[in-house]
């Protein structure tokens, strides 16, 4: 049954059917709906866990790892500046393998300070060791969580997972959202049996000095495992399918007319609605445009963008995100996927859109496709107001 | 797949620290010893074992010779002594 | 019987280390059924080079600031596994871990009230990095960072008031100790983990490579510190100065100064002892140690 729910209310309430027994929190906006609910429902007595308020970001990255490491489930929320805090932390937990689920409610970054909706913050933190999964709708974002903890916890994973969801578009919009039951979410994820925890019946030491002689091997096992992540995601989508009657294909990315299109966006995150509309009056008009949406940016699905790309003439990346100084995150990637092969597309145009919450709206969509010609663009900004750059610095 | 992460101690058994002894290690004498375990105590290593007066020793695979022992015996019954007064470092 | 000690030999501990023994002391106080979360800095690094680990007990390192955070989330856990009546938690961690860089997750902790005894290894820098100064590293100490030189004799501040900070928090046990004396540490162990919430102790632990002394000087260094009153040994139980430990007759600062290299520009300056002898009288008033 579809209920009507703002997106952090309903991010709360799959979190409660995963039953985490240890959420620790910091606020920060646009994460705070999320925890606030869910301190409610510990203060109601529906959700058996210890919620933990912590002084930084910092701590709370840190008590959750120290909840897993002691063998039970953990949550937490953050955005912005909070995930950037957490950044050492979240290195850490990664690097122990410790399984976790956090939510990203995606924002801008400060200076100039911006509680708006971009994906700076968490694409900067792509090197982190943790799976990013980016949700296009709420009800995506709900399905991620559940997905994430099953695809964390898995013995072949042991890696935390990041659902990245649009600030205030995601986490403050209402939608209908299609709530699991909570015998389906306990029988798709049954309680956490950690492989190691910190146990007085059997000390481990854990979180060792690695020198050179063992350093190495611990990143390419994550490496492996990343890679093993590919495979994974789509085996557990397709259990989610059987359970849940929602279908997500592989999980990876989700085609949206790629197959015959002359043009094909790609993005992630709630923009891809915006280009969904785009595309299907497009298509009305008989333009053969497309939309490839990313979900998993971490591991990245190199060869499924390929496959999904391979025979489309031209491609605009459409990034929330800049890596100043370098082309932007996700179009990197998506270059990346035909290094070296056979075919690829004969343009592959990157746009810079939407950073610090301005909106992108149709038309902006529209401006790329119109945009994307033969001349290849190596990253334009869309919408941006020429009359505030100036030469001089201040007034 | 997993790199090197945790650590049994059960398995644990340590660096032989013994070999980091330079000059002096202690000679217990076992002659006047009162079995105040003062020895055991202050050891940083804690690697001086015995059940009773007269029968503590440090395993000197780890021993690594601060002399700490020696200072605190009461009675004077734990001396340093020359590293090769008696054979090789064991 | 190796096999049964809650913290081996074969840690890579300079020889004569404080830390070490003080840690040792620690942890066989706090008995077996204890989970250790410890800060980055040399007991970490001495004591659990991988694949080897000192440690007998559960242990877990994360990062140089948030063993207080780890400690917190582990309690928590236990708290929801039902095992909290029956595991000690301990947080430990050095001196610039505890004081500096550390102090907002500690804090949090305090202030939050879980049951966890946090231990802070005072040996009065960063020693793991190279003789860095830190918050508690004493006046006029010639460090790395707070080198001597012709305009400058050694740290210019004093030691950062951890345990009364850590009493402003409203917990239930703050105490100091010294690896001087090992079964006082003990004694203050045992009496913390007895108290439910959270308990701050915070040991000095002479180091012989930071502090440039004889290895078989550490129990007699650490000794004069509480003897002239450099270090008073003291306990708050809820808020109140509830034990100290006295000092017949106090000794002058310089037999604790001449023995340390980190001193040795302070001899044959009256005036900058001094300033140190101040130091301990201060203590020894403001305590009352004197008995």
């Amino acid at each position: 049954m579809k209920e009507f729910l703002e997106g952090s209310r309903a991010v709360a309430e799959i979190v409660k059917m995963c039953k985490p027994g240890v959420i620790s929190a910091y606020p920060i906006t646009p994460q705070t709906h999320i925890v606030e609910e869910l301190a409610q429902m510990v203060a109601n007595g529906e959700l058996n866990a210890q919620f933990v308020n912590v002084e930084s970001e910092h701590s709370a990255a840190s008590v959750v790892l120290g909840g897993v490491a002691a063998g039970v489930r953990s949550f937490t929320a953050t955005s912005s500046q909070g995930l950037f805090y957490m950044a050492e932390v979240l290195f850490n937990i990664s690097g122990m393998r410790l399984p976790l689920v956090m939510t990203c409610a995606n924002r801008a970054i400060s200076a100039p300070i911006n509680i708006w909706n971009d994906q700076q913050d968490s694409l900067s933190l792509r090197d982190s060791g943790w799976v990013q999964l980016y949700a296009e709708n709420i009800q995506e974002a709900v399905d991620l969580h559940l997905i994430g903890y099953r695809l964390s916890e898995d013995k072949s994973m042991m890696l935390p997972v990041m659902v990245c969801m649009d600030g205030f578009i995601l986490t403050h919009g209402m939608e209908a959202v299609d709530m699991p039951k909570q015998e389906e979410v306990d029988k798709f994820l049954p309680a956490y049996k950690p492989l190691y925890k910190l146990d007085t019946a059997e000390p481990i030491s854990m979180g060792l000095l690695a020198d050179p002689d063992y350093y190495i091997e611990t990143r390419f096992a994550m490496q492996e495992t990343f890679k093993d992540a590919l495979k994974l995601i789509p085996t557990i989508n397709e259990e989610f399918k059987n359970c849940f009657n929602r279908d997500y294909k592989d999980g990876l990315v989700e085609e949206y007319y790629t197959k015959d299109a002359e043009k094909v966006i790609v993005a992630m995150g709630s923009v891809c609605g915006t280009i969904k509309e785009v595309v299907d009056a497009q298509r009305a008009k008989g333009k053969k445009i497309g939309l490839l949406k990313v979900i998993s940016y971490r591991p990245f699905p190199y060869a499924r963008v390929y496959d999904a790309l391979k025979d489309v003439p031209r491609v605009a990346v459409l990034d929330k995100a800049v890596s100043l100084g370098a082309y932007a995150p996700l179009a990197i990637e998506i270059k990346a996927a035909f290094s070296g092969k056979k075919k690829s597309p004969k343009v592959i145009s990157s746009f810079v859109a939407g950073l610090g919450g301005r909106d992108i709206t149709a038309e902006s969509v529209k401006e790329i496709l119109t945009k994307l010609t033969q001349k290849e663009i190596n990253l334009e900004f869309i919408d941006l107001k020429p009359e505030l750059l100036k030469e001089e610095y201040g007034e | 797949m997993y790199g090197p992460l945790i650590v049994k101690p059960a398995k644990s058994k340590g660096d032989k620290t013994g070999s980091w002894r330079i000059k002096l290690k202690p000679k217990f004498l076992q002659k006047n010893c009162i079995g105040c375990k003062m020895c055991l105590l202050v050891c940083p290593e804690g690697c001086i074992q015995g059940k009773e007066k007269n029968t503590y020793l440090p395993n000197y695979e780890y021993c690594k010779g601060c002399g700490l022992c020696a200072v605190i015996c009461p009675k004077a019954d734990i001396i340093m002594v020359e590293e090769s007064s008696e054979g090789d470092k064991k | 019987m190796e096999s049964e000690l809650l913290f081996k030999p074969g840690h890579t501990a300079c020889a004569g280390c404080g830390q070490s023994l003080a840690a040792r002391m620690v942890i066989e106080a706090a008995g077996k059924n204890t989970i250790v979360a410890n800060n980055t800095g040399c007991l970490e690094v001495f004591s659990t080079k991988y694949p080897e680990s000192a440690w007998n007990v559960p242990w877990i390192h994360s990062l140089f600031e948030n063993c207080a955070a780890v400690a917190s989330g582990i309690e928590a856990a236990l708290i929801y596994l039902g095992k909290k009546d029956t595991t000690n938690v301990i947080a430990q961690g050095g001196d610039g871990g505890t004081a500096d860089i550390g102090l907002q997750a500690l804090s949090g902790m305090l202030e939050r009230g879980h049951d966890i005894l946090y231990v802070c290894y005072d040996n009065e820098a960063y020693m793991n990095t190279g003789v860095q100064r830190s918050g508690l590293t004493p006046f006029h100490t010639n460090t790395t960072t707070s080198p001597i030189g012709p305009k400058s004799v050694g740290n210019v501040r004093f030691k950062k008031p951890m345990p009364e900070i850590a009493n402003a928090h409203g917990i239930p046990y703050v105490a100091t100790a010294s690896a001087g004396f090992p079964q006082d540490i003990q004694r203050k162990v045992k009496k913390a983990i007895s108290i439910k919430g959270p308990k701050y102790i915070q040991i000095h632990v002479p180091c012989p490579l930071g502090w440039r002394h004889e290895t078989e000087l550490m129990l007699e260094i650490g000794k004069l510190a509480v003897e002239t009153g450099l270090y008073p040994l003291i306990e708050y139980e809820n808020g109140v100065l509830s034990a100290v430990r006295k000092i017949t007759q106090p000794k002058p600062v310089e037999e604790y100064l001449k023995a340390q290299g980190r001193f040795k520009h302070l001899l044959g300056n009256p005036e900058l002892i001094k300033q140190i002898q101040d130091i301990a009288d201060n203590n020894i008033r403001k305590y009352n140690l004197k008995g």
